[in-house]
């Protein structure tokens, strides 16, 4: 009996696998849904799942609903290897992440090998679309800037505002983190500034006592942090308990509120770089109030997750097709309409046109620094 | 020198933290002579429960704030205690006289079920207290003052009274006198009237309580608390533990000072990257040169 019951089984489970994938397309956003970071996971599946629900209200994807996955990298390198198998294994078309440069590079290589594309909504790493562009993959691409414009932008600040006063440079030794400082480092010294002290913290820790000592001796005016906002907090905190008064300056991955729950008062003054709010973009305003409707803020990352999704539907209804050659064909040479505005992709699968501005904070709340504002300060 | 002065101050304090939390692992160790796996996520509950407790007084309108952190350290210490009570009855009671290896592992699950507990019950993002003590003491000034906060004085301070405290409950009461029995040889213990089972889980109370002192500490002092500090710190108060001589209270103390010190000095003097590697490091040398720690003592086999 029960070889017949294997070869029933045998007969009808790929023809319920194909039926699945006839009426659905799998899409999948991946992040740290967990871990200390997971506020930025936060950020990524409101964006997803919204994106997911309005496209498909509008009646989908080349005729088809998108079902979206949920993974979990925790911004963890080799977890991120896992879970993009785990996509790939499970019919997955396209990856809408990751969100840490660390995770988002070793999973670009299991979907190059499985031709999905992914578009990463945060990975600001240079490596993530240089490395694909020497290997020859087609499929990875992003919708947020690179490290080496973000790092120019905060090298050129602390050139213009702190020349010849002590500047510290701190990262915490991620791919993110390192490679934003070493950026930073490169165009401070182009503009013939010399940073006075380097170092690297450990991510996870709380204690930074030392090194706010060490800063103090040295007598540091502002200092570049380049790494993730709970850390980034945390010495900002730690500064103001030792009365040492220096502007900390920090990229885009600062872009959440959790940071001013960290800091408190301690972070009044301090700085970091961004693209220009996308919450302001006109194109946003109808999905910003959609979100604020649902009763979330649509801060830092969410309106890029979004926007990425829009990227993938778009490209692949124009490419009648969800295989990775035709969308990739299509993604190059494509004007997208989304949130962000009007994106178009370079042969590297960089974005073209999202620059990077300064913020500071104030009172809680991250305001653009205009030129003419900061040169109040 | 004002300078070394803050390092020592700055290592002092976190050492202090890391030995409030390594006096409750080497209290449990010298009791049944197992690691506590579990405590590290005691410790991480003890902070949650007074996050919540503090949140719960701001809403009841407590703003004397003597009397809300004494509230909040009684409330605390009395729940996170009956977390350890019930690790102690659930991962180490049933598994009495079973082989040695088999509560050391049924402690790591409870380790991995608390963690994932917590994040399921208060997500996964940091949880955050803003400044509750705020101030502190210019030791001197000028050019670089050295500062040393209420917060620090009083961690450390903490620390000393409740070592203290400790050992002289083991040294000279009914209850300590029970520990040693049970710990030099349980079935002569039980044979001569001492209650071993309860011995025990008063043992997991205690260490239970301390984790929630150490768990609010760290809460004051950083103001960042999330699901995962019990694992980094639960490595580093162990680390401690195994340094002072496990078993020891005074040497669990100095284990956690000297950890504070090797790294606020090497981040001082040297490279913050490379704080951890020059712990373990010493971690090694001295175990290479005193197998049972600094204060520990040879385990004797008699004939």
């Amino acid at each position: 009996m029960s070889w017949l019951k294997w070869t029933m089984a045998a007969v009808i489970l790929p023809a319920t696998v194909a039926a699945a994938q006839a009426d659905e397309i799998k899409v999948a956003t991946a992040g740290p849904i967990t871990g200390p970071y997971a506020a930025f996971g936060e950020q990524m599946k409101r964006g997803a799942d919204m994106a997911v629900k309005d496209i498909n209200a509008k009646g989908g994807v080349l005729g088809k609903q998108l079902s979206l996955t949920l993974g979990d990298d925790a911004c963890d390198p080799k977890q991120a290897r896992n879970v993009a198998n785990q996509l790939a294994d499970g019919g997955v078309v396209f990856v809408d992440g990751h969100f840490c440069s660390g995770s988002s590079i070793p999973a670009s290589a299991v979907y190059a090998d499985n031709g999905i594309l992914q578009i990463s909504p945060a990975s600001t790493n240079p490596a993530l679309t240089d490395d694909a562009a020497q290997k020859g993959w087609i499929n990875v691409f992003r919708v947020c800037g690179r490290d080496d414009q973000q790092g120019k932008v905060a090298g050129a600040y602390l050139a213009a505002h702190f020349k010849g006063k002590p500047i510290a440079i701190i990262d915490d030794k991620s791919t993110y983190g390192k490679g934003l400082a070493d950026q930073t480092r490169e165009t401070l010294n182009a503009d013939g500034v010399k940073e006075v002290l380097n170092e690297s913290v450990n991510a996870g820790d709380k204690d930074f006592s030392a090194l706010v000592s060490k800063m103090k001796l040295a007598g540091v005016a502002a200092y570049f942090y380049g790494g993730y906002h709970t850390e980034a907090g945390l010495i900002a905190r730690q500064a103001k308990e030792q009365g040492l008064n220096a502007v900390q300056i920090g990229g885009d991955a600062l872009a959440t509120d959790e940071y001013w729950s960290i800091t408190g008062p301690a972070g009044e003054g301090n700085l970091m770089t961004f693209t220009p709010e996308p919450r302001n973009i006109p194109q946003a305003q109808a999905v910003v109030s959609e979100f604020k409707q649902a009763g979330y803020d649509p801060e830092g990352y969410t309106l890029f997750t979004y926007a990425a999704m829009q990227v993938f539907a778009e490209a692949a209804d124009k490419a009648k097709s969800v295989k990775i050659d035709a969308l990739s064909k299509v993604m190059h040479d494509t004007k997208f309409d989304t949130v962000l505005g009007t994106l178009g992709f370079d042969a590297k699968g960089d974005v073209i046109g999202l620059g990077y501005v300064v913020y500071v904070w104030h009172n809680g709340k991250r305001v653009e620094l205009s030129p003419r504002s900061a040169s109040l300060q | 020198m004002n300078y070394l002065l803050q390092q020592l101050v700055n290592g002092i304090a976190l050492g202090a933290i890391y030995g409030l939390i390594a006096i409750g692992y080497t209290m449990v160790y010298g009791i049944i002579g197992m690691i506590n796996f579990a405590h590290g996520e005691i410790y991480m509950i003890g902070a949650f429960i007074s996050l919540i407790a503090f949140m719960a007084l701001g809403l009841a309108g407590i703003s004397y704030v003597p009397l809300a952190l004494l509230m909040v350290l009684l409330i605390a210490m009395v729940f996170t205690a009956a977390y350890g009570w019930a690790v102690e009855r659930i991962a180490y009671r049933p598994l009495r006289g079973s082989f040695r290896l088999a509560p050391l592992i049924s402690a790591i699950g409870m380790s991995i079920f608390l963690q994932n507990y917590v994040q399921l019950l208060q997500g996964a993002r940091v949880k955050t207290l803003q400044p509750v003590v705020q101030g502190g003491i210019a030791l001197t000034t000028g050019a670089f003052g050295v500062e040393v906060s209420y917060l620090q004085l009083f961690i450390v301070a903490l620390t000393v009274v409740l070592m203290a405290v400790f050992t002289y409950v083991i040294a000279a009461t009914p209850l300590g006198r029970a520990q040693r029995a049970v710990q030099q040889d349980a079935i002569m213990a039980a044979l001569l009237g001492v209650d071993v089972d309860r011995t025990i889980s008063l043992t997991f109370l205690l260490g239970a309580s301390l984790a929630a002192v150490a768990g609010m500490m760290v809460l004051l002092y950083y103001g960042v608390i999330d699901f995962f500090i019990g694992f980094s710190a639960g490595i580093k108060a162990f680390t401690a533990a195994v340094l002072g001589g496990i078993g020891s209270l005074p040497g669990a103390m100095l284990g956690g000072l000297l950890i504070g010190l090797i790294e606020a000095l090497w981040s001082g003097y040297a490279s913050v990257e490379y704080k951890d590697v020059m712990v373990f490091l010493v971690l090694v040398l001295v175990l290479v040169l005193r197998p049972s720690g600094l204060f520990g003592r040879p385990e004797v086999e008699k004939v």
